[in-house]
């Protein structure tokens, strides 16, 4: 880990005048910062620590029924905020299938958004990256890929972006406010998130010195909550990146899907928002047959970016299972697996 | 660059002066105030074994700028025992033989005591596990520590029970 | 050298021991959970520098340029130890003299033969300046292409696998066999490169004080260790003290001393300062050994009653480019099964990869999943109950070598396994079994094997005249609770109450206490401490017998029997006096002894020694989404003796667990480009979490050896990961119907068209 300068600032504006200089880098809980610096991805000038700035670690439920999450609220305290995880499961127990209980107590809401990749090869500085060093190429092409993206990849980059929690995020419209030189603004978290293109290394819409201060739920993503999943496939039961996930959730009225909202996690450098799958659900009555055509589109444009041609279909399945978990109902309270398929309830499994 | 920070380690009030502000939590405790019953087994926030509770709660000492916890408390695998009487906890490992290499020991203390503050894993067994799997142990000895946490769970309940009956 | 050390025979002074067989609770416990425990890193000596490795980036070549003065400019920083800065060595660390010397990385040139192997130490004043001295030599290298892959390079026969094993072995006629056989099975079956990964990396902290060298470090083998240092740095072994009380697992890894910890010692050299340098977990993969990939292909020939007619078993592995380990997977096949025809051989090639070494049951693990996944192919070939066709071939001989067991319950194992797990419920054909959920659930079983060892250990024992004992040996304890166990069999030794003896242990000044491998362990350290109580009650028999003061006099051809700090008349047990007594008359404050555990070639040439064991697994499978659980294995062992049941159902569950990930879990993934392993980490290096499994039983059969050693002792270190990973393995099969070959099984490997 390289020397930096150490600022802790007293209020927002001082600390986005002192993130402003360049190579300057905002510290929250920094369980992904500092894993980034010790491996010598990340190696900021200046850290502004922004573990003691007042007014950010608050949850408030507003009058209007949407909900305003402070950046510096811990993952674990949203998560097990009981007003919270019922007005919005699928994101409580996307969060609680994040990681391990130790970094959701320490992993903040902000620092949480924009967690860099686990791409490999994004993590071997030894290998070519364009999102470390912009032109250098991409190793992960012609390598190890079994993992990597399947949608909304570039020939410069097919990095997946890791968060769990902004899966469900997307898929309710979360919205993110953001303080900058130039002021307070907003943005749809689904903006928030850039896919790679020719520049993987701009890996959101902040520019320098823009401080996520708050995320924001509407008021109508309440009503998703009776029928409201995450589900997360991995390669061990706990303490692991997905390697497919999918947030679906639903109003039903009388029998018929009134909306929909699906977003899928590990299959893009973004979490993807699947609006065509949302269209064919709308007005449909749940059922294995809209599901399945939902799946379709929701992958219609996925390609293997590598030896990962497995992670298309498998999406597809995972789709049409969390679509059912949605469809059979919320449970009272998040599985003791979190996301997990071996947490759900008798009968909603295919082919039984 | 010096710097100073305020932390309670232990119960003990400490001003501890830094030179290097690269310095974290985990290594602070290891290698400057001699605390070395955390350990370090990845650095990276991939096994807990530097679990300690700042302010309550579970974190990985390894993943925390110690200068970012100025006035924290800390609790450490050393202040968990009065004197010579074990925590349920610990006492529970060694009934349980919830550990072989010792470890991963400490972090696994650390994490069982934060889990049932927690209260969100109960007696569950497969609450118990999950909230336990920030924890690995290459020796495998998850089934004494699993049996160790229910236990020490149960321990802990009965006088509040009490209590509040 | 083995011919050389008898057993001692035992004296007529038998004792009936009450401390074996009891399930005590770790010794150690209390300093492990109140972390007071100190392993290596954990020392912090006076004016300690902080020593951290600078590793390749490239697998094969040589490095050309390190920015030596960028690194020194860093605050802090000390020193930076360089192939051109370096303190002299007595030896090359090239040498190699025996099978059990390893060459060594010790910056002994600017050649590169593995990622991951280190070419400079940065020494500085904190962790943080060190650590980051070594990111800012930003080394340069000359690349030449890497060779990562079992295709990669010309294939030889090795000259010897494991250690000193033949690679052709064969007894009967494979071929003819086969051609004859009603049935033929042959499949290819493929393991990945794993890492030991103990939770605690390589440290070292070292302290010269002119030729003297004091070490504190964890070793599963002191002596050796001291020795190999010894050699290096061309000082007497007498002058170098190792301490290493506890280690944080060790799995082989910690076995012999690694170049890392060598090159810790050079730096405290270099410097003239007590130095730590503890490997960063990334550096785990490289320096410190590995279990190398195989691919073993197994033809077995049936007769049309289900019984073996042959068994070929080839291996395909791995060493590296410049020492010799090949892993001897094919070792399974020597004793599991009767067969009239059974063949064993190997290729290799030389990889850039670091040495593959000893890893938790070598051989036998990547060895046992490919024969026991065959065994399960063939049962369903003849549309046999897999327990049903492992008895119709069941052994009582071992086959390659015609020599009885010692003993062998394995029987036994299959039979209270089966009864515990609920086998005989098991549908024969695949794919029948559904939850109430409606995830798949397969029942797969396992033949655990893993050969009872001794290698050679000496203790000191000692009675004093306050009435206490102590028992000196140089064990290790990594997990395995020698700490306990060890001093069990001492406090029997010694006819002592456990309290009453001191039990020293973990330095390399104490007597030799051999190797912690090989499952070997607490038999061999166990009957060099067993000889020496033996011997020095001996001794104090000899002098209450020889003296008239005694009521024990003249106990002679009666002889007498120590216990609980007394010696009792064997045919008057009214006769007795306190060890205490005896030696204050004599005006001795003390008396000792020694004593020494080692195989006993006769039995070892009478008779095939093994533990064995049959491990039941459960695993459910989601239908579509293929995620994978384990959800009960149940095992059953017959390893002998045993000594502690609590630090034994311990050990045998750790194995079981490493059998779970060595099915479903772990491997190195390797960029076949840059020979760089792209896991290197804990987060992705998957070992199993607590979630992973739920529900492990572990069971001892009870099974008597006379023949071992006189403790009956075989060992549990490794045979619980032996069956267990062909057990999940078979279990998948079961649950799908679809058999994989190459581990760890995925989810894509289940992922069937809908």
């Amino acid at each position: 880990m390289n020397l930096f300068d150490y600022v802790r600032p007293a209020s927002v504006a001082e600390a986005i005048a002192a993130a402003s200089e360049p190579g300057a880098a905002y510290l929250a809980a920094g369980t992904n910062l500092l894993d980034l610096m010790k491996g010598g991805m990340s190696r900021p000038m200046r850290l502004v620590d922004l573990s003691r700035l007042p007014g950010l670690d608050r949850i408030d439920h507003l009058p209007d029924g949407s909900v305003r999450i402070g950046a510096l609220v811990r993952n674990a305290d949203l998560a097990h905020d009981a007003a919270f995880a019922r007005s919005y499961p699928a994101i409580a127990e996307a969060l609680l299938s994040g990681a391990s209980p130790q970094l959701r107590n320490a992993a903040t809401v902000g620092g949480n958004l924009l967690q860099r990749t686990r791409c490999a090869y994004f993590y071997d500085v030894a290998s070519a990256c364009n999102k470390r060093q912009p032109g250098a190429g991409c190793d992960a092409r012609g390598g190890e890929n079994r993992l990597h993206a399947v949608l909304g990849w570039s020939e410069a980059c097919i990095a997946t972006h890791p968060s769990d929690f902004c899966v469900p995020l997307v898929a309710l419209d979360a919205v993110v406010e953001i303080e900058g030189s130039s002021g307070r603004r907003e943005m749809a978290l689904e903006a928030l998130h850039r896919l790679p293109g020719d520049t993987p290394h701009r890996e959101s819409a902040l520019a320098p010195g823009d401080l996520i201060v708050a995320l924001r739920l509407p008021s109508e993503a309440r009503a998703f909550a009776p029928h409201a999943r995450y589900l997360k496939l991995r390669e061990r039961t706990s303490y692991a990146f997905a390697l497919v996930s999918a947030a679906a959730a639903f109003h039903i009225e009388d029998g018929a899907i009134g909306a929909a909202r699906l977003a899928l996690g590990g299959v893009a450098a973004k979490p993807w928002r699947a609006r065509a799958a949302e269209a064919v659900l709308a007005g449909a009555r749940p059922g294995d047959e809209v599901f399945r055509r939902a799946a379709e589109a929701a992958l219609a444009d996925a390609r293997p970016s590598g030896d990962n041609a497995f992670k298309i279909e498998l999406a597809r399945r995972v789709v049409r299972r969390a679509l059912a978990l949605a469809a059979a109902g919320t449970p009272a309270r998040v599985p003791a697996l979190p996301a997990s398929p071996f947490s759900s309830a008798p009968g909603a499994i295919h082919g039984v | 660059m010096n710097f100073s920070i305020s932390l309670t380690v232990n119960g003990v009030r400490r001003e501890v002066g830094l030179d290097d502000p690269r310095v974290t939590l985990l290594d602070l405790l290891r290698e400057r105030l001699h605390l070395t019953g955390t350990k370090k087994g990845c650095d990276r926030g991939q096994c807990g074994a530097c679990t300690v509770l700042v302010d309550g709660r579970r974190i990985n000492a390894c993943l925390a700028l110690a200068l970012s916890q100025d006035g924290a408390e800390v609790l450490t695998i050393e202040g968990v025992a009065r004197g010579d009487q074990l925590h349920p906890v610990q006492a529970a490992f060694i009934a349980h033989d919830g550990f072989q290499c010792g470890f991963c020991t400490p972090g696994q203390i650390m994490s069982a005591i934060g889990l049932i503050g927690e209260g969100q894993a109960g007696g569950d067994p497969e609450r118990v596990r999950e909230g336990m799997s920030g924890n690995l142990c290459r020796c495998g000895a998850y089934a004494g520590i699993t049996e160790a946490v229910i236990e020490a769970q149960e321990k802990l309940a009965a006088p509040a029970r009490r209590r509040s009956a | 050298m083995a011919s050389e050390i008898r057993l001692v025979p035992s004296s007529g002074h038998v004792r009936h021991g009450s401390n074996i067989g009891q399930p005590l609770t770790r010794r150690d416990g209390i300093l492990k959970v109140t972390g007071a425990a100190r392993y290596a890193a954990d020392n912090s000596p006076a004016g300690l520098l902080y020593a951290v490795l600078a590793v390749s980036s490239i697998a094969r070549g040589r490095v050309t340029f390190l920015d030596v003065p960028a690194a020194k400019r860093h605050p802090s920083v000390v020193e930076v130890m360089t192939p051109a800065h370096k303190p002299p060595l007595a030896q090359d660390p090239d040498a190699k003299t025996n099978p059990f010397m390893f060459r060594l990385d010790l910056l002994q040139s600017d050649q590169v033969r593995y990622a991951h192997q280190p070419i400079a130490v940065v020494i500085a004043e904190t962790l943080e300046a060190a650590t980051e001295g070594a990111a800012l030599l930003a080394p340069h290298y000359e690349t030449l292409p890497a060779r990562v892959g079992l295709d990669d390079g010309e294939s030889f026969v090795p000259p010897a696998v494991g250690v000193g094993s033949p690679a052709v072995e064969a007894h009967g006629r494979v071929e003819p066999a086969l051609a004859r056989a009603s049935r033929r099975i042959e499949a290819t079956y493929e393991t990945p490169a794993q890492y030991h990964n103990p939770m605690e990396p390589h440290a070292i902290v070292a302290v010269w004080e002119g030729d003297t060298l004091s070490i504190d470090t964890p070793s599963q083998g002191l002596i050796m260790a001291r020795d190999r240092i010894a050699g290096l740095f061309g000082i007497a072994p007498a002058k170098i003290h190792i301490r290493s009380p506890f280690l944080g697992g060790g799995f082989g890894s910690k076995g012999l001393i690694s170049g890392p910890q060598i090159l810790g010692i050079m730096a405290a050299r270099l410097v003239g300062r007590p130095v730590k340098l503890v490997l960063r977990r990334e550096q785990m993969y490289g320096p410190v050994g590995h279990r190398a990939p195989t691919r073993q292909t197994l033809r077995l020939g049936l007769d049309g009653a289900g019984k073996l007619t042959a068994i070929d078993h080839h291996v395909k592995t791995a060493s590296s480019s410049f020492d010799d380990f090949f892993e001897p997977a094919a070792g399974v096949s020597h004793t599991l099964y009767a067969s009239p025809a059974i063949a064993t051989s190997y290729d290799a090639v030389r990889l850039d990869t670091g040495t593959p070494l000893f890893m938790r049951a070598p051989g036998e693990a990547p060895g046992s999943i490919a024969l026991e996944s065959a065994i399960d192919e063939a049962a369903a070939a003849c549309g046999m109950d897999p327990l049903a066709f492992r008895l119709k071939n069941y052994t009582e001989t071992e086959p390659m070598s015609g020599k009885p067991f010692s003993s062998k319950a394995l029987r036994e194992c299959y039979a209270q396994g089966a009864e515990r797990f609920g086998w005989s419920r098991r549908p024969r054909a695949p794919r029948q079994m559904r939850d109430e959920r409606g995830f798949l659930v397969g029942w797969g079983l396992g033949t655990a094997t893993f050969p009872a060892l001794m290698f050679e250990a000496e203790a000191r024992a000692v009675l004093r005249s306050d009435g206490s004992g102590a028992m000196e040996i140089g064990a290790h304890d990594m997990g395995q609770g020698a700490w306990t166990a060890l001093a069990q069999i001492a406090a029997d030794g010694l006819g002592l109450e456990l309290e009453r003896v001191e039990f020293r242990s973990g330095t390399s000044d104490l007597p030799d206490g051999g190797i912690a491998g090989g499952s070997a362990h607490t038999a061999t350290a166990g009957m060099a401490i067993h000889n020496a109580g033996a011997a020095v009650i001996a001794k104090l028999a000899a002098l209450a017998m020889g003296d008239e003061r005694s009521p024990l006099f003249g106990a002679g051809n009666a002889g007498v029997v120590a216990r609980g700090g007394r010696l009792f008349r064997r045919d008057d047990e009214e006769r007795s006096e306190s060890y205490a007594d005896i030696l204050v008359r004599a005006g001795l404050g003390e008396i000792d002894a020694r004593g020494k555990g080692a195989t006993d070639p006769a039995a070892q040439s009478a008779y095939a020694m093994h533990a064995h064991g049959a491990v039941f697994a459960e695993v459910k499978i989601d239908p579509d989404l293929c995620q994978m659980r384990v959800t009960r294995v149940v095992g059953a062992f017959a390893a002998g003796r045993i000594i502690n049941p609590q630090l034994v159902r311990s050990q045998l569950l750790g194995g079981m667990v490493w059998g779970v990930s060595f099915a479903l879990q772990e491997q190195a993934v390797i960029d076949a480009r840059s020979g760089r392993t792209l896991n290197a980490n804990l987060a992705e290096y998957h070992v199993p979490v607590n979630a992973d499994v739920p529900s492990l039983e572990a069971l001892t059969v009870e099974e008597h050896d006379p023949h071992v050693n006189a403790l009956g002792i075989k060992g549990v270190g490794e045979i619980g990961i032996t069956g267990s990973a062909a057990a999940v393995a078979n279990a998948v099969w079961h649950a799908t119907g679809i058999r994989v070959r190459r581990f760890p099984i995925r989810i894509e490997d289940l992922m069937i068209a809908d």
